[in-house]
């Protein structure tokens, strides 16, 4: 993995994997993973196997919820889905990233010029 | 920056129902594990197929849907951790291989536990008795607002107590007290006998003032507290049980109460039974049981001197230095009685708190035996640290290897303190046991005359600390072994032959270090342990001025009629038919025994002179009959009484050594004329001081009245018999003999005099034993350390001996170097204990008897034994190593 992807910051995959879910129904983790790493333009460093201490911790916050199913290949596979909650808590957490985003953003503009960030 | 991090009201609900999952999936790991596999699987085809569609071979599409996913189990790893109690599982993980360890190791956890149980029992049992005497609370209603009212430096009941007149002035006079009460202070055992009921009962009854109960916040667990009318003369008799004496002698029958009972055949209503934490003796009478209180009748009493010994309760807000700026005014415009308008400016009094009157004198022996019991769990720690440092050193490869295996060193730590957590647990599980078998032997010796033992037992408190120690010595004896070993050199561990290497050297010295200490710590113990013991001899060699042994003491009842003559007839004819029976040498009468119940009276005084108020002691005055002296064996000169020295005979008396001196200095008193009263007395006899209050302090002035004389009214009458036979022999026959003569005689104890002597000793022979056990067991461990190192170290360098005894030298050789090296680690370890025991001997110094702190005998002794010990816990070691067989040592290399 090359240094210049972005290490992910603690809870913000969470957040991506319920944002996947909200966005394209019922998925299974392959499928979350790789739509991650689709929309992110590989900029994030993920391994693809730490997405299953995401969905676990999710589940048992009870944002989501799964179930086994067949995959497009008729493979057996356990597929995802946000729940109500999950839906609450995902607003509520878009909203404070935005928040976020946007102070850190101010902040950031007044420091050095022509650093790259 | 967690989505977490900010929490509304229902991600605090998530929160928990999450702890709740985990929770769940700690106790599914398996069905969890499987579904997990499952997805993984499911995972990697799914992206080994998305690879074969971009044209790589089957290998290379399976490669590289791994590199994508990262390592199988590192995810698996971290999903599990995530879904689960991680922590938790790791405790267990150490707990079950502390337990697979210490049950390859069973001799060393054996030994360990033993170790620890010894040493955390004693703890938990000195915490137990410390925390029953001097750190909880009287068991009264705020008692820390309760005072003991009595002169400062008071000998002898007679001297602490008060007339009936000055109590009831302190009543009504003083500011500082919500109430006074008090209580009639030479109660004997076994005063009382319950009637009606076949043989006569002896009960041991004490009679309070009415509002005794109120003042110190005690009610009655059944009935009522005393009315009014009970504390007055011709009142209604009434009495309160104590809750022992309610169980054994009514079997606890609740319907009891309101009935009456035949005490003295006289017929008294059962006011209530009083709560079991309430016991008498416990708080003011240490080592007497008993049974029922009465109402004091304070008309009763009167004129009969200084009988009443007083507690108040201070006013909310009052200090006590108030109470006693009062007390110096009030006191000495009290009377001895108001009929004799010159008997005021008598009175002194110094208010303390009540605790301290109970428990004040042994705090500093309570602390003695606190610290004592604190160095042995030192030395308790000491010896298992080193204990585990030498299973360190054999375990060193172990730890190497987890740590190549790639367990942090803070892992390896926690591995190690789990270990001496666990040996610390199981030790203290076992010495809670200990505890709990001998402080419910100690709190059924009833005569072990310490205040409130018999309240003694574990309790919460007791358990918290318990707790306390077993984790700090875990966390103690665990961590420097802790540390060492996981600092090991991976490398050098591993390779073989890693012995005699600079860490093992170090090791040593270090181990060295620990048991120089130990032997150190064991060395105080064992001084202040020999200083006791010594003290305790003297006390033992103390002349008391009577010989105790085959000499035995029971209460007599008669009934005289108040006829001095009658009285006369009747203890005569007891001593009559009692000196005839067989085995009986001499017998006789005193109220008062010594080291028991005492009183004292206005000294005598020489016929024609006078005295300035105070300038002569109160004297302890004895009622006696003819042959008493002689029964005890006291030493007399002159003579004793006679039956004939009655009233139509001159008054006579016998005074001890004190008295005698007292009155007349560089004069034989034997035959001066005294003045006692108003009544002339002869000096006939002078006897050796006798001890009256205690064993080890000074005896006061004596003197000895005769009961045929009418002026003097005894104080009932106890029966003194000596014998050349065990007492206990004579118990039936004198007994039975007592019954024909009065069928009335309750079934008192037929007491050897020895009892009371072992009585007034007891709490210096309680201190004195535990600290010497604990000397004991330091010594043992001690000695346990020493074989410990040194074996360890001839086994570390059998193939150093083994070359040199390849080279020439002899098995005598190896034996004396090994034994010197072991002397030498005890000398420097009894020089520095010495040292400290000196100081430490200064500190206890209050606490010895006719022993100077510097006492060479005790010093000497210690050494020797200590030297001895060492050496032979260096022997066996020196011995193996003498009979190393070089060929076999060289080979092993």
């Amino acid at each position: 993995m090359g240094d210049a992807k972005l290490d992910l910051l603690q809870g913000t995959l969470d957040l991506m994997v319920l944002q996947t879910l909200a966005a394209m129904g019922e998925m299974h983790g392959y499928g979350i993973a790789r739509r991650i790493e689709q929309v992110s333009g590989d900029e994030v460093l993920l391994n693809q196997g730490t997405i299953y201490a995401a969905l676990v911790r999710l589940q048992q916050r009870g944002w989501i919820e799964a179930a086994w199913g067949a995959s497009e290949n008729n493979r057996r596979a356990k597929f995802y889905s946000i729940t109500k909650r999950g839906r609450k808590q995902l607003a509520e957490d878009t909203a404070y990233w935005q928040r976020l985003a946007g102070v850190m953003g101010r902040v950031l503009a007044m420091s050095v010029e022509g650093e790259e960030r | 920056m967690r989505s977490e991090g900010k929490r509304s009201k229902g991600s605090w609900m998530d929160s928990l129902r999450r702890a709740a999952a985990r929770m769940g999936a700690f106790f599914h790991k398996e069905p969890m594990d499987r579904e997990l596999e499952a997805e993984v699987t499911s995972h990697i085809e799914m992206a080994t197929e998305e690879n074969l569609r971009s044209g790589v071979s089957p290998e290379e599409a399976r490669r590289r849907a791994l590199v994508r996913f990262g390592g199988v189990e590192q995810a698996k790893e971290q999903q599990r951790e995530s879904r689960g109690l991680p922590w938790l599982d790791t405790v267990l993980q150490d707990l079950r291989y502390t337990m697979r360890t210490l049950s390859r190791d069973r001799g060393f956890a054996t030994v360990a536990i033993l170790i620890l149980a010894l040493g955390i029992g004693a703890n938990v049992v000195v915490f137990s008795v410390v925390n029953t005497i001097l750190l909880r609370p009287l068991p009264f209603y705020d008692p820390s607002r309760l005072v003991w009212i009595a002169p400062a430096d008071a000998k002898g009941l007679s001297e602490s107590t008060y007339s009936v007149d000055a109590y009831e002035d302190l009543r009504l006079m003083n500011k500082s007290y919500e109430d006074v009460t008090g209580y009639f202070a030479f109660s004997t055992e076994d005063n009382y006998k319950l009637t009606g009921r076949g043989v006569p009962l002896p009960v041991t009854g004490i009679m309070v003032a009415g509002n005794f109960f109120h003042v110190l916040g005690v009610g009655p667990m059944l009935g009522r507290q005393f009315t009014p009318e009970e504390s007055i003369k011709g009142g209604p008799s009434a009495a309160m049980l104590s809750y022992a004496f309610w169980q054994r002698q009514f079997g606890g029958d609740r319907s009891l109460v309101g009935k009456t009972i035949a005490l003295d055949g006289k017929p008294v209503t059962v006011a209530g039974v009083l709560p079991e934490s309430f016991d008498f003796g416990a708080a003011f009478s240490p080592g007497a049981k008993v049974d029922i209180l009465t109402p004091l009748i304070m008309d009763d009493m009167r004129y009969n001197g200084n009988t009443i010994a007083i507690i108040a309760r201070l006013k909310r807000g009052v200090a006590i230095e108030q109470s006693r700026a009062e007390a110096n005014i009030l006191f000495p415009q009290f009377y001895w009685g108001k009929k004799f308008p010159d008997s005021n400016h008598n009175y002194t009094a110094h208010p303390v708190f009540l605790k301290d009157y109970v428990s004040g004198k042994l705090r500093r022996s309570l602390v003695v035996l606190w610290s004592a019991v604190g160095l042995i769990l030192l030395i308790v720690c000491v010896n298992l640290s080193n204990l585990l440092l030498a299973r360190a050193a054999a375990r060193s490869k172990e730890f190497a290897l987890r740590s190549a295996l790639g367990a942090g060193r803070g892992r390896l730590i926690r591995q190690l303190l789990t270990e001496s957590l666990v040996l610390a647990g199981a030790g203290a599980a076992l010495g809670l046991g200990l505890a709990y078998a001998l402080l419910r032997y100690l709190a059924h010796q009833g005569s072990i005359a310490l205040p409130l033992l018999s309240s003694v037992r574990l309790d919460g408190a007791a358990l918290g600390w318990t707790v306390l120690i077993a984790v700090s010595t875990a966390v103690l004896f665990g961590l420097v072994p802790g540390m060492r070993a996981s600092r090991t050199n991976v490398q050098e561990a591993l390779k073989d032959g890693g012995h005699g290497t600079t860490e093992g050297r170090q090791h040593e010295r270090l181990r060295t270090a620990l048991v120089i200490s130990e032997v150190a710590l064991a060395c105080v113990l064992l001084v202040g342990a020999g200083l006791l013991l010594r003290s305790f001899m003297r006390v033992l060699d103390v002349d008391l001025g009577f010989r105790p042994g085959t000499a035995a003491a029971v209460r007599v009842d008669y009934d005289d009629g108040r006829s001095t003559e009658k009285r006369t007839a009747i203890l005569q004819n007891i001593a009559h038919r009692v000196g005839g029976l067989p085995g009986v040498d001499a017998v006789g009468f005193s109220d008062n025994l010594p080291l028991d119940r005492n009183r004292s009276w206005g000294p005598p005084r020489i016929k024609g002179k006078t005295y300035k108020p105070g300038e002569l002691p109160s004297a302890f005055v004895y009622i006696i009959s003819p042959g008493y002296l002689n029964a005890m064996g006291m030493r007399l000169r002159g003579r004793d009484f006679t039956w004939q020295d009655n009233d139509k005979s001159e008054g006579a008396v016998v005074l001890n050594e004190s008295a005698a001196k007292g009155l007349w200095p560089g004069e034989d008193a034997v035959g001066k004329m005294a003045v006692m009263g108003k009544k002339d007395v002869r000096v006939i006899g002078v006897i050796a001081d006798v001890r009256d209050t205690n064993v080890e302090g000074k005896s006061g002035w004596q003197m000895y009245l005769p009961m045929m004389q009418s002026d003097w009214g005894p104080d009932g009458a106890t029966l003194v018999v000596r014998t050349k036979l065990p007492p206990q022999q004579l118990a039936g026959s004198v007994m039975r003999t007592l019954r024909e003569i009065n069928p009335n005689q309750p079934a008192v104890e037929f007491r050897p005099l020895q009892r009371l002597v072992d009585h007034a000793i007891s709490p210096r022979q309680f201190f004195m034993m535990l600290v010497g056990v604990f000397a004991a067991l330091g010594l043992v461990l001690a000695s346990l350390g020493i074989y410990g190192v040194i074996s360890y170290s001839v086994t570390r360098r059998t193939q150093e001996i083994g070359v040199r005894m390849a080279l020439g030298a002899s098995p005598g050789n190896v034996q004396m170097g090994v034994l010197s090296k072991t002397l030498r680690m005890a000398a420097v370890g009894i020089g520095v204990g010495a040292v400290v025991s000196i100081a430490v001997a200064n500190l206890i110094a209050s606490l010895l008897f006719g022993t100077t702190p510097t006492d060479p005998m005790t010093f000497i002794v210690m050494a020797v034994l200590l030297g001895a010990v060492a050496a032979l816990a260096g022997y066996l070691p020196a011995r193996k190593a003498s009979r190393i067989n070089p060929m076999v040592a060289l080979r092993n290399e």
